[in-house]
């Protein structure tokens, strides 16, 4: 199991490092420099700001320069708000994005899971079309709708929740974000285990089961349960990637100081420097969640990692 | 087509027909696309066009005044932009989708049909950008090229294609040691032409049934982007950036923000259920 978890953190070190040679190149592609602006800047001070940023060197040092730093940790500085590094500002927003992100994919589990079995169980009843009808409609309607509609019935009509800010990390102003990042996930999750149980029971093990006079109960504990599940854990991969794309709308409606609005805020300024640097975080980040995730599947199914 | 392959497709039209859900979407969408496409005609304003006799100049969807659909925080007219919106929505999606169609198919074909070491290497590519979402890609190529509404469908294309080249190439791994591509090898055919006339047309059900599905994802990307403030600029607009300007706004003028969204989640539902009904009328095996 060690050397198998060894073998893939290895494979993750060319996928970076091919992520981070594109990014690096794309953002000299763009026209125009970092520090155009709308009125012209006279020239000295233009090649003390390249010259302060190591501009005016070549391509290649500089990109062996942004390697070497990466190696440290270190993305650069940020070219637009310029007190601060790439680096501070994913430690100002990481704890934020986390927290959202971690308590949206254990709802997701928790709610998903158990509505997708009564589903399966129930099939064809009306609480599994409810369910499907329910999980259709989670998935179709995009979170930047469905997020400030639940700030407009929950906190502005109803006066329950408050609808933006963080208040470093108090329950009540979570609980609008996290629904929110949730409910698709909820969705697909009760969809994927409806599926999985309903395939599973169909097995030669489970008729033997059956056969033997085991329980309805007891059989979903102890025979179909760890199979039902295994198709969620794979798709936990994926849903970390997805939670950190739905991240970006939730942190920018309900004003949450996370890496997704540093990002997007980078973005929409042209800030190169702080954009590069967060994909190459974003792109580590997700690259070591589903090494986690594939870990976690080795250890629930063991054909794979002997595969 | 040629004319063997009628009865295949005419089977699968009548399965589709079949569907109710499949049927009443296409209906839906119909009728949709022909509202953005009319419905701007209808109206006595235009999509800029500020609407000073009314004060506060936001207004509620009324019939007195010929807002029908209300008016935005500018005084314009919403119906006029709530169809306008969908009509760049529309186009974006379809051309995006008709880029990733194209670049997916082509590499998925090659990488399958050739196989071995090019097959190897192009997947390596494709699984390398699957790293990352889609939607970081297209942020940062909207971020180094600009946010002109071209770029933007050329950017969400040009990243899109990814898992249809996947799709497409697990089927071109199948179909070439078929007899029949055998057979095209045995008269002495160039490799392009086999994928051109023997490989791509056996995967075309796969190709359409999926890019049903790839549709309402681009117009969920450009809505994103445009919700975020990076996809489509004024004074053009998009279901994506009326549901953001019409959010600022929910507590004043909730209709701004419920009208737009209330259209892209029927767009989203319908497309999504197009989607499976021709998946099932034209690959009957997956059920």
């Amino acid at each position: 199991m060690l050397g198998y978890a060894l073998r893939r953190l290895l494979s993750l070190v060319p996928t970076l490092f091919l992520i981070v040679t594109a990014a690096f190149f794309l953002m000299r592609l763009a026209p125009g420099g970092p520090f155009d602006e709308e009125q012209a800047v006279p020239a000295e001070i233009t090649a003390n700001l390249q010259a302060a940023y190591g501009l005016d060197q070549p391509v290649l040092v500089q990109y062996g320069n942004y390697l070497a730093g990466l190696l440290h940790g270190d993305l650069g500085p940020s070219f637009k708000m310029k007190d601060f590094t790439v680096a501070e500002l994913i430690a100002r927003g990481l704890p934020v994005t986390l927290s959202i992100g971690t308590a949206a994919l254990l709802l997701a589990v928790a709610l998903g899971v158990p509505l997708g079995l009564l589903a399966a169980r129930r099939q064809n009843g009306w609480i599994d079309h409810a369910v499907m009808a329910v999980a259709l409609a989670g998935i179709a309607v995009p979170n930047f709708v469905v997020a400030p509609v639940l700030a407009l019935s929950f906190g502005i009509g109803l006066g329950w929740l408050p609808v933006a800010g963080w208040e470093s990390g108090s329950v009540r102003h979570m609980v609008l974000p996290v629904v929110t990042l949730a409910l698709p996930f909820i969705a697909y999750v009760a969809r994927l285990t409806r599926g999985s149980l309903l395939e599973v029971l169909q097995s030669p093990y489970i008729r033997t089961a059956r056969a033997k006079g085991v329980g309805s109960g007891a059989i979903l504990r102890r025979h179909a349960l760890k199979p039902t599940i295994l198709p969620v854990v794979s798709f936990l991969g994926p849903a970390t990637a997805a939670l950190l794309t739905g991240s970006l709308v939730v942190e920018q409606v309900f004003g949450l100081p996370g890496i997704g609005r540093y990002f997007v805020q980078g973005a929409v300024n042209r800030d190169y420097t702080l954009v590069m640097g967060m994909v190459i975080f974003y792109a580590a980040l997700i690259l070591l969640l589903n090494l986690l995730v594939d870990l976690l599947y080795g250890w629930l199914d063991p054909r794979i990692r002997h595969g | 087509m040629a004319e063997g392959t009628n009865s295949l497709w005419g089977a699968a039209w009548r399965r589709l027909r079949r569907n109710r859900a499949a049927v009443a979407a296409m209906g839906v969408l119909a009728g949709l696309l022909l509202a953005s496409l009319l419905g701007p005609m209808l109206s006595a304003y235009a999509l800029d066009q500020v609407d000073w006799s009314l004060s506060p100049l936001s207004s509620p969807p009324s019939f007195a005044n010929g807002h029908w659909f209300g008016t935005d925080s500018n005084g314009r007219d919403l119906f006029v932009r709530v169809w306008r919106g969908t009509q760049v929505s529309l186009l974006v999606a379809l051309l995006a989708t008709a880029v990733s169609l194209v670049i997916g198919v082509a590499w998925g074909a090659t990488a399958g049909y050739l196989g071995g070491r090019v097959d190897d290497w192009m997947m390596r590519f494709v699984d390398v950008l699957y790293a990352l979402p889609y939607m970081f890609f297209v942020i940062i190529l909207t971020v180094v090229f600009g946010r002109s509404l071209f770029l933007i469908f050329l950017a969400i294309g040009a990243v899109g294609w990814l898992t249809m080249a996947r799709i497409v190439r697990g089927q071109a791994l199948a179909l070439r040691h078929r007899a029949f591509v055998d057979a095209a090898i045995a008269l002495g055919l160039p490799s392009h032409r086999i994928i051109a006339r023997h490989i791509v047309p056996n995967v075309l059900g796969t190709v359409i049934v999926y890019a049903t599905l790839t549709v309402p994802q681009v117009i969920l990307f450009e809505s994103f982007l445009s919700f975020l403030g990076l996809g489509v600029q004024e004074p053009l607009t998009s279901l994506g950036r009326l549901v953001a300007e019409g959010a600022l706004e929910m507590e004043t003028a909730p209709w701004q923000l419920l009208v737009p969204s209330a259209v892209l989640a029927l767009i989203l539902l319908c497309l999504n259920f197009l989607g499976d009904g021709l998946r099932d009328a034209l690959d009957p095996r997956q059920h």
